[in-house]
């Protein structure tokens, strides 16, 4: 068994012309082969297009060209990322058929860098949920045991680069759905600052929360590819227009006389090898000249049940368009609301119709005061919380999930529980703030910890810098059991 | 309406703003289009696609606000969520409690002021046609929907409850869309779906008692559907209460041929609106520069151009009640320049309201796009007696035809020309000449002899001298 190439020597090598393009993906398309069935980690691998990305990166060296800094690097997108011509489903069965007329802006910009698209990666539908379960399509299994869950919403992403049938993924993160099944396949999974990468494309989920981000099997890979996503886009009114931070570059500038504020709210409901694990990682910053303090910012206990209140009420009124007028699914009836009804009931599962009326409820009249309007505030409270804990410390550290990756099916009938599964992601979302996800070791069950950075708006330059040093000390993770035997 | 009773109405128009594209995307905002031709992802409600505020239309909805005496404030957009097939997002984007414009006020011609509480911006839906006998979503065969109108910029302007009568209503209405013509936002075609007005009534015994229990009335196309729906409404409401019946509040739709309204739904089974701050907009909020710039651009309102026309009339001994019925028409028309740029050149302003009120009315659009210098010369030339009005009129009428020209030419092309006052007054001397003993009688008071000698001209001239002229000429002789 062979370690997979990272992306960045993959794109450096195929700018240089000393491997193709083709010759990457192919590789990747023979993982895929051998390990789909038993991952399930996309919904659909667009091979003929990818082969002629590919081909098209290959002409371009070949003609002394530069095709950019993702040259030749295969990349899954998550099924809620618009692709022009390309079935988008968000895993759910309202979409049945559709295939959007527009890329979205990262898709665009991920070709413009070279990059060779090469499926759609399955999601809990609509990116509700935390275990890839609620996919209309089929549960995605964790490469690392194939009888847990790879955690959600883009357990897909997660899954398709722990198996190695992709260097880079993308996914999107509303509460956690990139950071969390990071840190449950033991890949690196990061949220940028809310309005750093364009949502122009993505379909929405809770648009004051959702935010793309990358998944990669290093942090410089996740690197390179946040650099390549970011950026001003005109067609997203909340796209930042002031300059992304670079991050890259900052990679190797250690920690020394950094202040890393270990978050004690987030380790109360953690599994003790979790929690030893972040104080392992905080012990290792000392070590690389930090200063570890605890740090303690009692709004993040807030967050969850301020969560599930903004963001249901945003689903409610995002996922209305989907009433079988225009597009997707249709359940033709006697009368226009009555296909609409129809529709819906079928096209939807039980945990997007779950949020669907809890957001209508917390949105009503009478109500809204009471649940929306309040979470709006304790959303307030969470970032003057944050504010106070950033006067003091550079970054702050905790756990990604409160465990490692659960079984399948365990947690699928409790909704409170599954929920708790996002408690240490939720207030990062709330707050607009980036976070990343690294892995750091194994459990006491043999499976994937991610250690969570967190930090306040536009600082991914300290972040990235801060994860580099938490990945140079962190303990080997077995390979994932997978691999054994798949093509190297 | 009876004497003892009193009608409260507040009026909601809504008006589609005149700009190349839509609120939220680059589609052409084109009336009459083949169905489904203007639209994108966007204006299609497409998964993931996201609105951009169109710059151009906010400058005109502060136009508005501007035109209207408003407070241009910090605003906000929301979500107002409902199902509707013709509504791509089943949301309409609009500005709920922080609206863009606020406490304004419009001016009735007879001076009587209406208060406007709210001058908002919002997206336009798609439209549907329901195939079936109804006509109406309920029972329809099918549907179908054009979204070519989704998107479309819309301002809502929400007066103030301060009409008592539906003629108040009538023309607080024109009054509102000569406004928003005259500033460039919209151009208000009621028949055209362009412009739209909801009316809320009620009614109560006296002015001193509360407002009573008010009704909503849609489907209103017309300034004169407006007047009857009111009036029809109250009639209604006053039946009610006389007989000890309450005044439901409801949404009521006028039925144009019936002559009268009906239900739609009352208070109790209205939408929930489920209103909330829409996620993908920013605040917009105009700062102080932005604002003056709109308000610089902006011409002048109907009002300020009436009291304009009213103030050269003035100069000319003050205007009579027919020219101020001319003065109404003219600015109406638009074609108030005309007579400003005339008066300004030396034509005295009753000929000029005149000429413009009833001959260049007759062709506003032409009359609007002539050349005004050309308007201006022909004024002129009638004015000095070089042309009769009768043949100004055939001038005008050819200058429209040929969409302008110099109106000296024409009258000469259609022989029409006038004689020098060189070749007049050669002329009146070879008739003196020729008629010693007439012209003697004339020299010595004999006045009506000037008719002989002005007879005499005309026909030497074929009819091309000005009779004035003459006129002044053989007393100027007489001496």
């Amino acid at each position: 068994m062979t370690a997979p190439r990272p992306a960045l020597e993959t794109a450096t090598m195929v700018r240089a012309g000393e491997l193709s393009a083709v010759a990457v993906l192919e590789h990747h398309l023979a993982v895929i082969e051998a390990g789909e069935e038993a991952v399930h980690a996309f919904n659909l691998v667009t091979a003929e297009r990818a082969r002629a990305q590919a081909r098209t990166v290959d002409a371009t060296v070949a003609a002394g060209g530069d095709p950019g800094p993702l040259a030749g690097v295969p990349v899954a997108l998550k099924d809620n990322l618009c692709t022009r011509g390309v079935p988008t489903t968000c895993s759910s069965r309202i979409l049945e058929g559709w295939e959007p007329p527009y890329d979205a802006t990262v898709v665009t910009r991920l070709a413009a860098a070279g990059a060779i698209a090469i499926g759609k990666t399955n999601m809990d539908e609509f990116a509700m949920g935390s275990s890839t379960e609620t996919s209309a399509f089929g549960t995605t299994r964790n490469p690392h045991d194939t009888d847990r869950v790879p955690g959600g919403s883009s357990g897909g992403s997660a899954a398709a680069v722990a198996a190695g049938f992709a260097p880079l993924a993308l996914g999107s993160d509303t509460g956690g759905s990139i950071r969390q099944p990071a840190a449950l396949c033991g890949v690196v999974g990061m949220k940028p600052t809310y309005g750093t990468v364009s949502r122009y494309g993505l379909v929405a989920f809770a648009s004051s929360l959702d935010q793309i981000g990358p998944f990669a099997g290093s942090v410089a890979d996740a690197a390179l590819l946040f650099d390549a996503i970011g950026g001003h886009d005109p067609l997203d009114s909340t796209s930042l227009n002031r300059p992304t931070p670079r991050v890259l570059s900052v990679l190797d500038d250690g920690v020394d006389g950094m202040t890393v504020g270990v978050l004690t709210e987030l380790l109360d409901g953690a599994a003790p090898d979790v929690v030893a694990r972040v104080h392992q990682a905080a012990e290792a910053l000392a070590a690389a000249g930090a200063r570890i303090e605890e740090v303690s910012v009692p709004e993040v206990t807030l967050g969850l049940s301020a969560y599930y209140l903004i963001a249901p009420g945003e689903a409610s009124s995002n996922l209305a368009r989907y009433d079988g007028v225009r597009y997707g699914l249709r359940i033709d009836a006697e009368d226009t609301v009555a296909m609409n009804t129809a529709t819906r009931s079928e096209g939807f599962g039980a945990e997007v119709k779950r949020r669907i009326m809890l957001g209508t409820y917390v949105l009503s009249a009478g109500y809204m005061d009471a649940y929306y309007n309040q979470a709006l505030r304790v959303r307030t409270r969470i970032i003057e919380g944050f504010a106070t804990a950033y006067t003091r410390c550079d970054v702050l550290l905790g756990p990604t999930a409160p465990t490692t990756a659960f079984a399948i099916g365990a947690k699928v009938d409790d909704p409170l529980t599954m929920y708790l599964s996002d408690v240490c992601t939720i207030p990062s979302n709330l707050a607009g703030h980036p976070a990343i996800s690294v892995p750091f070791g194994p459990g006491d069950d043999g499976l994937p910890i991610g250690v969570q950075l967190l930090g306040p708006a536009l600082s991914e330059g300290r972040l990235f810098q801060v994860a580099a040093a938490v990945e140079s000390a962190a303990p080997p993770l077995p390979a994932p059991r997978l691999r054994a035997g798949m093509p190297a | 309406m009876r004497a003892d009773w009193q009608l409260v109405i507040g009026l909601e128009v809504h008006c589609e703003l005149k700009t190349r594209t839509k609120l939220f995307c680059g589609c052409p905002n084109m009336f009459g289009d083949a169905p489904n031709t203007n639209v994108c992802p966007n204006c299609l409600g497409l998964p993931g696609s996201l609105p951009v505020l169109n710059q151009r239309a906010v400058e005109l909805a502060m136009a508005i606000g501007t035109a209207l005496h408003c407070d241009i404030r910090p605003s906000t957009f929301h979500r107002k969520n409902y199902f509707y097939p013709d509504q791509a997002k089943d949301y309409q984007i609009s500005q709920y409690d922080e609206p863009l414009n606020v406490d304004g006020y419009l001016d009735l011609p007879d001076g009587f002021r209406v208060g406007i509480e709210r001058a908002h911006m919002e997206e336009d839906t798609g439209k549907t046609s329901h195939a079936g006998a109804s006509g109406r979503i309920h029972g329809a065969d099918y549907s179908l929907v054009d979204y070519n109108r989704s998107g479309v910029p819309l301002v809502e302007i929400v007066s103030a409850p301060d009409m008592r009568n539906a003629d108040q209503a009538r023309a607080y209405v024109s009054e509102l869309r000569a406004i928003l013509v005259a500033s460039g936002a919209s151009d208000g075609k009621m028949e055209e779906g362009s412009m739209r007005v909801d009316a809320n009534v009620s009614v109560r015994r006296s002015v001193d008692d509360p407002f009573g229990t008010r009704c909503e009335i849609k489907n209103l196309n017309s300034v004169r559907s407006l007047g009857r729906a009111i009036e029809y409404e109250a009639g209604r409401q006053i039946t009610l209460i006389e007989s000890g019946e309450p005044v439901v509040q409801q949404t009521r739709h006028w039925d144009e041929s019936a002559g009268r309204t009906q239900a739609l739904r009352s208070k109790e089974d209205a939408y929930d609106y489920r209103y909330f701050l829409e996620p993908d907009l920013v605040p917009l909020v105009p700062d102080a520069e932005w604002i003056r710039a709109v308000a610089d651009t902006l011409g002048m309102m109907p009002a300020e151009r009436r009291a304009r026309l009213v103030t050269l009339l003035d100069d000319a001994g003050g205007p009579t009640d027919a020219q101020l019925l001319q003065v109404a028409t003219v600015v109406d028309l638009g074609l108030d320049d005309l007579v400003v740029e005339a008066v300004a050149a030396g034509v005295g302003s009753g000929l000029a309201l005149a000429r413009t009120a009833n001959e260049a009315a007759t062709d506003a659009e032409a009359a609007r796009h002539l050349d005004p210098e050309a308007y201006v010369a022909l004024l002129t030339l009638e004015m000095q007696g070089s042309l009769s009005a009768t043949q100004a009129k055939a001038v005008l009428a050819e200058l429209f035809e040929r969409g302008g020209g110099d109106p000296a030419t024409i009258a000469r092309d259609k022989g029409f020309e006038a004689m020098s006052e060189d070749s007049l007054v050669e002329t009146v001397s070879e008739a003196i000449a020729a008629n010693p003993d007439e012209w003697s009688r004339f020299c010595e008071g004999d006045d009506k002899l000037a008719g002989f000698f002005t007879g005499l001209v005309m026909k030497a001239t074929r009819g091309q001298a000005n009779g004035k002229a003459v006129a002044a000429e053989l007393r100027r002789l007489r001496g």
